[in-house]
């Protein structure tokens, strides 16, 4: 049996698995990252936009501090996020982002003077103090007070992810990559650590450790159409439940993005309606306005959404062999903004679609883009349930996004949650010793090695994963998108459960040797069924409207009964989660009030 | 419209005694907008499951998709079958080490290459959490960022000569690393220390200047110009270092 020990693991190694990883190394801790891919592949290389932090240095951000910040970000949350959290959060931001010039990012400057910026499509002026030449600049991300987007081009993840690698290099951290984390290992009361596959031998090992961490981002790709790279498949959320006692938060709590193009379901940015884009559907009619005459194509990013989703229900969606979507027009902007303002999406039209924007229509749809549910932690990090677990990043729900996240705060969020759930790790070593029982070490291996012999031996069926993972994406996409009703939940959650039965019946078709892909799918289609599940049966129990989260037989946002946060675990052998609600918050800064859009009435309180 | 496609694919799974190196055709009718991304899966979920290659982001930003198409090295998730012949051919990267079929371990690689040119800034100071970020001019942040742009793909290292002779060039990605640090105010290296991790034959002085790198790189960084840049560098600073040494300045 192959065993590696360290005093931290990070399960993942993206910009929140490697920011606890620095902070335990450069405390004289050993740590091991384990990613699928080189750790700069992770998903945060792909962010563009860039990460919130109230510094307050641009024209646009004058007189922004935390406390504005704190509003946005609660408000953002529709009042579903842990209060606590979200102030540790911004105040530690503008820390973080510092931290990250010192390492190397080369954050975007003031430049001081008369400065043209956008809004609206529009051109303005405005002035950048001499004072604070040189900086780091912000600029505007949607749903803020203030402009607090820090900022490299449009490659920000990129950048800050390669710096952060660098530094881990630096301090000694140990990154090892092509390996997947199949299982935990606990005794029910302590983690132990996981059993990881090699990627590239299939070969198994035990990683041991005083303290694990849970950072596997996003598991967007339990949907068929997501803006998520293809390893966030929520490996690490598996686990996790699969422990059966520790709780995933807020599992229903979806994000979707407006503006996915069709087939890939690559982001083209909201910059594109901002500007004046219209969406048009298959008889090529703008039909945004009749929905929202107000606002039309500029409503907010779930509004639209909706509006699209409701539209192709009427059969007004474009079929293509990659199902039906719409139109994005961006044609009447002409080729010079198109070519400069908009490269960015001039380039992904011409690269993955082989269209061009200037003459040609582009394929769109709502599309999958974040998960506000991960693993439950403490304002520390800490996982519910078990010792020695922590999470960070977009894989836990720690709590600062509630129902719905702000553009912007969840790169920051990598960092800074990085940065203080890194110290409070730290902490937790200086203060005990685990103790490894090497029984649990050796069941949990032997429990990964025959689960991987029944596959290759086909012991509990044939069932095609494939097949099963296209079944699980058909019923999840039908019944919990971006609109929810009780009907089509209810026929999505048994749908899933019937899902979950063939899940437990796949087989191989190949022999399973070495980095067998079939293998890899084969072993974490059952724990993705059960993501699904959580989300499904959790949006059928919550009979409210509540962020990204849209009853249409419950449209009011119901304070009284749903200021709460849902905790999903799963029974060994259960065909569903077990579900348990917990105040959102402990304590009020702010009380619930309006968000300020997307409309809904409000059940208060105290009704 | 309506092509059918043929795949040749090389395939080989070194952990499997049975398998040896062969190549596998795969055909697949041609659909509106198809790019390799979506045939390959096809391919992989309707024909062969054990079919290995590597696919993240599938959006041209992480770099994991590198192969050698039709001959060239390229992502495999931004080509479009449309631009192509119906016959396409796909090897894995030559240089980094196989995993299996089209499928390479980029990671190993790129991690010594990162020790090699310690790709991190070197400093002395201690970072202020209480004080303001240091400042720095906007161009020259700019300017970092079009070197930072890199995205490991590994397609310049795959199209090198002296890559595939020697085991040990660091190649045009790793000396476009340096250049970024050189640039980079905030590392605090002296020039002869750069010259030690370059200005040898598995460095600059190994590159002969044919330039596939730059013709390949999808990122289209401008590998040309910092190799030239960094050997008028280098070679100055080997002059001085073969100076008598009370001719040497500030080494
Ligand atoms: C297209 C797109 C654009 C975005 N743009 C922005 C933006 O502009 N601003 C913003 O704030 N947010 C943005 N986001 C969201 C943000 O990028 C993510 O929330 C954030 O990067 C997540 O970081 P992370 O460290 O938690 O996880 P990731 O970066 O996703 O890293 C996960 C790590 O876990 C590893 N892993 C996964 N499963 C396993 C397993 N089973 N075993 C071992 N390792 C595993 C992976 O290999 C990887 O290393 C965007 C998201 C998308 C999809
Ligand atoms: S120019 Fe130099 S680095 Fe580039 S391909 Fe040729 S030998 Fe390699
Ligand atoms: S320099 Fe270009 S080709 Fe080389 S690894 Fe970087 S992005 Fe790829
Ligand atoms: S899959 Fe990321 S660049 Fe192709």
């Amino acid at each position: 049996m192959r065993i590696i020990q360290s005093d931290v693991l990070s399960v993942g190694a993206g910009l929140a698995g490697e920011r606890v990883a620095i902070e335990a190394a450069e405390n004289g801790f050993s740590a091991i990252c384990l990613s699928i891919v080189p750790a700069r592949r992770s998903h945060s290389s792909a962010a563009q936009g860039g990460m919130q932090a109230a510094l307050g240095n641009s024209a646009m951000g004058e007189g922004d501090c935390p406390d504005v910040h704190f509003a946005d970000t609660v408000k953002g949350s529709d009042w579903g996020c842990d209060q606590e959290v979200a102030r540790l959060f911004c105040d530690n931001a503008p820390i973080a982002m510092r931290q990250m010039a010192f390492w190397g990012v080369p954050w975007n400057r003031v430049v001081p003077g008369e400065q043209t910026y956008y809004k609206g499509g529009k051109p303005f002026t405005a002035f950048e103090k001499p004072e604070n030449e040189g900086l780091i600049h912000s600029r505007n991300f949607g749903g803020t007070a203030k402009w607090r987007t820090c900022y490299t081009s449009d490659g920000t993840g990129h950048c800050v992810l390669f710096t952060l690698d660098n530094r881990a290099a630096q301090v000694g951290v140990t990154v090892i990559d092509k390996v997947e984390v199949i299982g935990l290992i606990h005794d029910g009361e302590t983690c132990m650590g996981a059993v990881a596959r090699c990627l590239k031998t299939g070969e198994l090992t035990a990683y041991l450790a005083k303290a694990t961490l849970i950072a596997t981002g996003g598991f967007g790709r339990i949907y068929r159409e997501s803006t998520n790279a293809v390893i966030c498949d929520g490996g690490g959320l598996i686990a996790a439940l699969d422990t059966g006692v520790v709780p995933l938060g807020n599992m229903e709590a979806v994000q979707f993005h407006p503006t996915g193009i069709v087939p890939t379901d690559i982001l083209v940015t909201e910059g594109c309606r901002g500007d004046g884009g219209t969406l048009l559907d298959k008889n090529e009619y703008r039909f945004m306005p009749d929905y929202e005459p107000e606002k039309a194509e500029l409503a907010s990013r779930d509004v639209v959404s909706r509006r699209m989703t409701e539209h192709m229900r009427k059969g007004l969606g474009v079929p293509s062999p990659y199902g039906d979507h719409l139109w994005l027009d961006i044609r009447h902007l002409g080729e010079h903004h198109i070519r400069t303002k908009l490269r960015e999406v001039d380039e992904i039209c011409q690269s993955f679609l082989g269209v061009d924007p200037v003459h040609q229509l582009i394929p769109v749809r709502p599309t999958q883009h974040y998960s506000m549910g991960g693993v439950r932690t403490n304002k520390d990090g800490a996982a519910y349930g078990l010792k020695g677990l922590f999470s960070a990043g977009e894989a836990a729900c720690w709590d600062m996004h509630g129902f719905n996240r702000l553009g912007g705060n969840s790169l920051a969020e990598t960092v800074v949650a990085g940065m203080i759930v890194g110290a409070k790790i730290v902490e937790f070593l200086k203060g005990a010793e685990t103790v490894i029982k090497t029984a649990s070490v050796r069941d949990a291996m032997a429990a990964q090695q025959a689960r991987i012999d029944d596959l290759i031996n086909c012991a509990n069926g044939r069932e095609n994963p494939y097949a099963v993972k296209n079944a699980m994406h058909d019923a999840i996409m039908k019944g919990a998108g971006i609109f929810r009703n009780g009907k089509d939940l209810e026929t999505c959650v048994a749908d899933l459960q019937e899902i979950l039965g063939r899940a437990r019946r796949v087989g191989l078709r190949s022999n399973g040797k070495g980095a067998n892909p079939e293998l890899t799918m084969a072993l974490k289609i059952q724990g993705m069924v059960k993501l699904a599940l959580c989300v499904a049966y959790g949006a059928l129990k919550r009979t409210e409207s509540r962020g990204a989260h849209t009853r249409e037989d419950y449209p009011e946002r119901n304070d009284r009964d749903w200021l709460t946060r849902t905790l999903a675990t799963w029974a060994e052998g259960a065909d569903l989660p077990t579900l348990n609600y917990e105040a959102a918050t402990q304590t009020f800064e702010l009380p619930p009030g309006d968000r300020g859009y997307g409309g809904g009435k409000i059940i208060a309180r105290d009704e | 419209m309506a092509r059918t496609l043929t795949f040749n694919i090389f395939r080989y799974n070194p952990s499997d005694p049975a398998s040896s190196p062969h190549m596998d055709t795969f055909t697949l009718p041609e659909t509106e907008r198809m790019t390799l991304f979506i045939a390959l899966n096809k391919i992989r979920e309707e024909i062969d499951p054990t079919l290995m290659f590597d696919f993240c982001c599938r959006a041209g930003i992480c770099g994991a998709c590198a192969m050698v198409i039709n001959g060239r090295p390229g992502l495999a998730c931004h080509t479009k079958t449309k631009d192509m012949p119906e016959d396409i051919t796909l090897m894995p990267l030559p240089v980094f080490k196989l995993v299996g079929d089209l499928s390479v371990d980029t990671g190993t690689w790129f991690r010594g290459m990162y020790q090699k040119v310690e790709s991190w800034v070197h400093t002395d100071k201690v970072f202020d959490p209480a004080a303001k970020e240091e400042r720095m001019d906007n161009a020259l942040a700019e300017q970092i960022y079009e070197l930072d742009r890199c995205i490991e793909c590994g397609c310049c290292v795959a199209a090198c000569g002296t890559a595939l002779m020697r085991e040990d060039f660091l190649g045009a990605v790793a000396l476009n690393r340096l250049a970024r640090f050189i640039l980079d105010p905030r590392d605090e290296r002296t020039e002869k220390a750069y010259f030690d991790i370059v200005g040898t034959d598995e460095g600059i002085f190994g590159c002969m200047g044919l330039l596939a790198c730059e013709d390949v790189c999808p990122k289209q960084i401008p590998l040309q110009e910092q190799l030239g840049k960094l050997r008028r560098k280098m070679a100055l600073a080997a002059v001085k270092n073969i100076l008598p040494r009370f001719l040497k300045k500030d080494f």
